[in-house]
């Protein structure tokens, strides 16, 4: 029988996706339902002087007005969930809206419930506020400088957290160094704009005691806990549902005031409560990504050997620590800073830094993807500097095959790879050789093309639970699967993970048909619904597959063992004497007295004739904990020409090598390879949230933050290698971050390459025209 | 994103739209530019005067060596229009970039030069056709010359009671070539620095030219140096005639880009708008 794993078949969600018949949250209703709306500071920074709800109270359909000092002692403040440890970490409270001071324009004052969106939208308006501004400080190196402003009492300089690892000697190495190349290098504020933005809807029955919260959740179980904390409800009394959500890409991992808001005001009014966010709020609201302001040095010998990296990050968390925002650029991103590569001396301090801002968290790839680009735009300079060609240098640099298992100088052990073996297939595909010829060519008829190659690996899979524990993260980070065979032999896979447009449905369907072999139409993957899923911990740093869809195969495995002992006891045979074939078991040597896995589902659900000690139905649970992260890894290799009269970049190729171990499905690899990066081309290209000097968000709205849109955007080809990971049964390793990663400092370097011969070494990103003109101006010393 | 709650009335025809125009009253036609006013509430009308679908303001028609479109024609009937297209080419060439289809669809060009957007695609093209806008009310008509209807962002010569009911398009030169280059904003569409041109020869030789701007400043606007290029055969001049248009002016600075750089997309989009509105006059 054909295998499904590997089966490129078609996403069985997107039907409903693209017609319309999915429900998100806000599609929840419920008799009685009212509707929350939250007034937003529109100041960056001040005190709160006065807040006077009286004429919105009075105002038409309004049912209740809540503000900060009402409900500072019956709601607890929002939970900062990853403690990071030895780095004296500062979590000054957050309350659920704003009581003495408000911290970033959006921060919450007070929440209206009416009997519909419009009346409680139009009641903020009869809020009357006074505000005592203060001043506002946005960027995150200037926010620890003398005489910034203060925005938490107990946070002197704003600082948060310092964070440091060292691996080697990195002094040694900077002062024995033939080359060194610095450079400061910026991380834009991304917004993560999933295409449904966040909306929570609570409902509360008095009677039994019990809240059940719809909630665009990447990590339903996650946000029951969360929810717990703030609403003081015991955890068994919730039941979080995270029905269809419309992506996340990390901005859907936290826990938000507005969403325990609305449980309370369920509470306390006894009837159904939603809010739903517009697309400006949740540019104000929900959490950011990035931001980061970095000081690098990378140094090595003058032949191509690196012999030290050097960073000193200054990291926005906005105005408060959003649930895993302390994690992000330490652990995630510092323990990550050797790359591929054999840098045996690193060296990195984090400053995790308040600002007036909204709240910055995990966003596609966290961490990684700044990483990722320091990395490569510092070898980059390097080989420049040394006037050799940076393949080579990365070459020379990379983690040799037969090294796996390797401990790189910041303490991960990467579990395998074959780095040049997919260096060598992007160096092909996209012909490296001739682009060069090429390039050169047309430099002298004055055109300017360039090449960015990336070699990246990163971590992700997350990760053992032991691990997750020694570096504060509040929860665990296995993942669970409930397989249940129903009497007719049809199968539903309950899991802890909570897919949002990633496939899993589909997948993990294929994992569970080929463990059975029955047809893939015959099983569901059910997820979203504490009250039905095992605990598990969410979908988010590429783990889904790795984690979860390993404790489905776990899970499906042992209920195959137990219909095994019932095949063997109905066929009067020992086990030891079964094989399993074409969806039977059956009597080694005579294959037609066996029993299909349908008939086995049939009589463990009847439970007519067991075995002596087997109990009846035919389910299993799985709980999976990895032993260590996974690392998947790749090359990417992007052309481009750069018109030096406007700025413009036009991409020519985009080639993609990934090596995600064994694929399940190649093409949803495959989009998952397409979306990340093209999300990593507006990362480098054109996106970026900006501030004023008073902390207002000038990018507020879609027309003014340029996400990219399907008309600008290149053919991606993609390829890969396959290197299976030890560290899962399946062999897979995370795909859904690595386009973010790879792609950015690759269209980065590309167009730095181009405009080699002008002398330009270094462009903030993103690379919009605006800016990669003004650096050519720049180089030739003219008006910018 | 909830509106202030309003009024909404179809309009019958246009006498009833005209009564119930007023200081608290709004028009809407394709709703494209409106309903964002009216979401984010920088635009808090009782009334909303629905005038998308008057058969009195629709409609393509030829008049004279000329064409009349009526103001709620929406950009998709401009596209559909042949006549339109061999007449005035331009037309279809900058329309085919507005937007996306659905504001296309539902977009109307009068809406469009109502709501006067400093950085809007249209304007220029009617600043080189040198149209001209019929504006009704109640009292009665006036016409009013494109080259004096945009008076800044957001504000033309329409005063609150009246309406913009046809633009009107006079024949245009022959041998006439026109052309419109762009730079857009990455993330609105809209020009961060916009020149249309239209150049008419005899003869080898340059007898009209025409040039407008968008994007660069605070409104819309004709560049009088493209008369420069009148009697001569155009080439070399071109990118003398693109700089001095832009020299001197004030040019808008936001986040997209700096005066300096929109000045000099500006002056780089105004030489290739002239340089292939010659080369198809030709
Ligand atoms: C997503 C998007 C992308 C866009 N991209 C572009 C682009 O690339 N380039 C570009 O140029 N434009 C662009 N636009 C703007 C678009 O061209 C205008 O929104 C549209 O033409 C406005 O016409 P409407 O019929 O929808 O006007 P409405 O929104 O109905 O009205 C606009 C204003 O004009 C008034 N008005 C309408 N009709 C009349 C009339 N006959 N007389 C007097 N006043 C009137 C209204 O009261 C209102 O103040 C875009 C719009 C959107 C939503």
């Amino acid at each position: 029988m054909a295998t499904l794993f590997g089966s490129g078949i078609k996403r069985r969600e997107d039907p409903r996706l693209i017609t319309g018949t999915a429900t998100y949250t806000d599609d929840v209703k419920l008799p009685g339902l009212l509707y929350a709306a939250v007034l937003r500071s529109s100041y960056a920074h001040a005190k709160l002087t006065s807040v006077d709800v009286a004429r919105a109270k009075r105002a038409p359909g309004v049912v209740a007005v809540y503000t900060g000092a009402d409900l500072k002692d019956k709601l607890n403040t929002v939970p900062c969930a990853w403690n990071v440890p030895n780095c004296d970490l500062k979590v000054p409270p957050h309350p659920v809206l704003a009581t003495d001071k408000v911290r970033y324009a959006g921060d919450g004052i007070a929440m209206v419930v009416a009997e519909s969106r419009a009346a409680a939208r139009d009641a903020l308006d009869l809020i009357d506020v006074d505000y005592a501004a203060l001043d506002a400080v946005v960027d995150p190196e200037k926010a620890t400088q003398k005489g910034a402003p203060q925005l938490h009492a107990d946070v002197p300089g704003n600082v948060a957290f310092t964070w440091k690892v060292a691996g080697g000697d990195a002094a040694k190495a900077f002062a024995e160094a033939a080359v060194t190349v610095e450079q400061r290098i910026l991380h834009n504020r991304l917004l993560p704009t999933a295409m449904e933005a966040r909306a929570a809807c609570a409902s509360y029955n008095p009677g039994t005691g019990q809240l059940t919260c719809w909630v665009t959740s990447q990590n339903p179980h996650i946000h029951r806990f969360l929810l717990s904390v703030m609403t003081k409800l015991p955890e068994h009394r919730i039941r979080v549902i995270a029905p269809e959500v419309g992506g996340g890409f990390g901005s859907k991992i936290p826990g938000y005031p507005d969403e325990a808001l609305v449980c309370f005001a369920s509470m306390d009014l006894g009837r159904p409560v939603k809010w739903t966010e517009d697309r400006s709020e949740n540019y104000k609201v929900t959490i950011h990504g990035r931001d980061h302001v970095e000081y690098v040095s990378l140094c090595g010998t003058k032949d191509g050997k690196i012999t030290g990296l050097r960073t000193r990050v200054y990291a926005g968390l906005g105005g408060y620590a959003s649930t895993a925002a302390p994690g992000i650029p330490t652990i995630l991103h510092g323990l990550i800073l050797s790359g591929p590569y054999t840098i045996p001396n690193i060296d990195v301090t984090v400053y995790g830094v308040y600002t007036t801002t909204t709240p910055v968290d995990a966003y596609r790839g966290a961490g990684r993807p700044e990483a990722t680009f320091l990395l490569e735009r510092m070898i980059d300079l390097y080989a420049r500097k040394i006037g050799i060609d940076p393949v080579e240098v990365r070459r020379k640099n990379l983690i040799p095959k037969d090294k796996f298992p390797y401990t790189v100088a910041t303490g991960l052990t990467y579990d395998s790879g074959n780095y040049q073996g997919a260096l060598d297939k992007a160096l092909s595909l996209v012909d490296y050789k001739k682009f060069r010829a090429e390039q050169a060519k047309a430099r002298k008829e004055g055109r300017y093309l360039g090449i960015g190659v990336t070699t990246y690996c990163e971590v992700c899979g997350l990760g053992p639970s032991q691990v997750a524990g020694a570096v504060g993260f509040g929860g665990g980070l296995y993942d669970s699967a409930l397989v249940r065979v129903y009497p007719t032999g049809v199968v539903r896979a309950y899991i802890g993970a909570k897919p949002h447009g990633q496939g899993e449905e589909t997948t993990f369907a294929q994992i569970v048909a080929d463990e059975f072999g029955v047809p893939v139409e015959n099983v569901e993957v059910v997820a979203g619904d504490t009250e039905t899923t095992p605990q598990g911990w969410g979908t988010y740093g590429s783990r889904t597959t790795a984690v979860c869809g390993s404790a489905v195969k776990v899970a499906a495995q042992r209920v195959k063992e137990k219909a095994k002992k019932i095949a063997a006891h109905l066929l009067e045979a020992s086990e030891a004497d079964l094989e399993w074939k074409d969806g039977k078991f059956s009597v080694k040597g005579s294959p037609d007295k066996g029993k299909s896995f349908a008939e086995l589902a049939l009589m463990a659900n009847v439970a007519w004739n067991m075995p002596t000690g087997v109990e009846p139905g035919l389910e299993a649970t799985a709980f999976f904990d990895p032993s260590n992260f996974v690392y998947p890894f790749g090359t990417h290799a992007c052309t481009v020409e750069v018109d030096p009269e406007t700025g413009e970049t036009k991409i020519l190729r985009y080639v993609a090598v990934d090596d995600c171990g064994p694929q399940i499905n190649p093409m949803i690899v495959q989009g998952q390879v397409h979306g990340g990066v093209i999300q990593g081309i507006g990362e480098a290209l054109q996106e970026m949230a900006v501030y004023d000097e008073d902390g207002q968000l000038l990018t507020g709205t879609m027309m003014d933050y340029a996400i990219p849109r399907a008309s600008q955007m290149p053919n991606v080809e993609t390829a890969h290698t396959v290197t299976p990971s030890p560290v899962n049964p399946l062999g897979v390793k995370g795909v859904g971050e690595t386009g973010t990663i790879a792609s950015v400092p690759t269209l980065v370097n590309a167009v730095c390459d181009a405009l080699a011969p002008l002398g330009v070494t270094h462009i903030d990103k993103p690379l919009t025209p605006a800016r990669v003109w003004a650096a050519i101006q720049q180089a030739k010393g003219g008006k910018r | 994103m909830i509106p202030t709650s309003f009024e909404y009335v179809r309009a019958k025809n246009l006498s009833d739209a005209f009564k119930l125009l007023g200081k608290h009253a709004k028009v809407i036609a394709g709703g494209h530019s409106l309903l964002p006013l009216l979401r984010f509430r920088l635009a808090q009308p009782d009334t909303l005067i629905d005038i998308g679908q008057l058969p009195q303001l629709k409609g393509i028609k030829k008049a004279g060596g000329g064409m009349k479109i009526g103001a709620a024609t929406t950009y998709r009937e401009l596209l559909e229009s042949k006549e339109l297209k061999a007449l005035y080419p331009l037309i279809a060439e900058v329309t085919e970039h507005i937007g996306d289809l659905q504001v296309r669809n539902a977009g109307t060009i009068g809406g469009g030069l109502a709501h006067a957007d400093p950085a809007a695609d249209m304007p220029p093209v009617m600043l080189v056709l040198d149209a001209a806008f019929l504006l009704q009310s109640k009292a009665g008509k006036r016409t009013v010359s494109a080259r004096k209807f945009f008076k800044g962002p957001f504000t033309t010569a329409l005063k609150p009671n009246e309406l913009l009911t046809e633009i009107q398009l006079p024949a245009p030169p022959k041998r006439t070539g026109m052309a419109y280059a762009s730079f857009e904003q990455a993330a609105s569409g809209y020009a961060l620095a916009g020149a249309a041109a239209l150049i008419a020869v005899a003869n080898g030789m340059i007898t009209r030219a025409e040039l407008a701007f968008t994007g660069l400043a605070d409104t819309p606007f004709l560049a009088p140096a493209a008369a420069k290029l009148v009697g001569t055969a155009g080439d070399e001049l071109i990118s003398q005639v693109a700089a001095a248009a832009v020299a001197g002016v004030e040019a808008n600075d936001d986040i997209h880009a700096n005066p300096v750089y929109r000045a000099h997309l500006a002056t780089v989009a105004a030489r290739r708008a002239l340089t292939t509105a010659l080369g198809r006059a030709r």
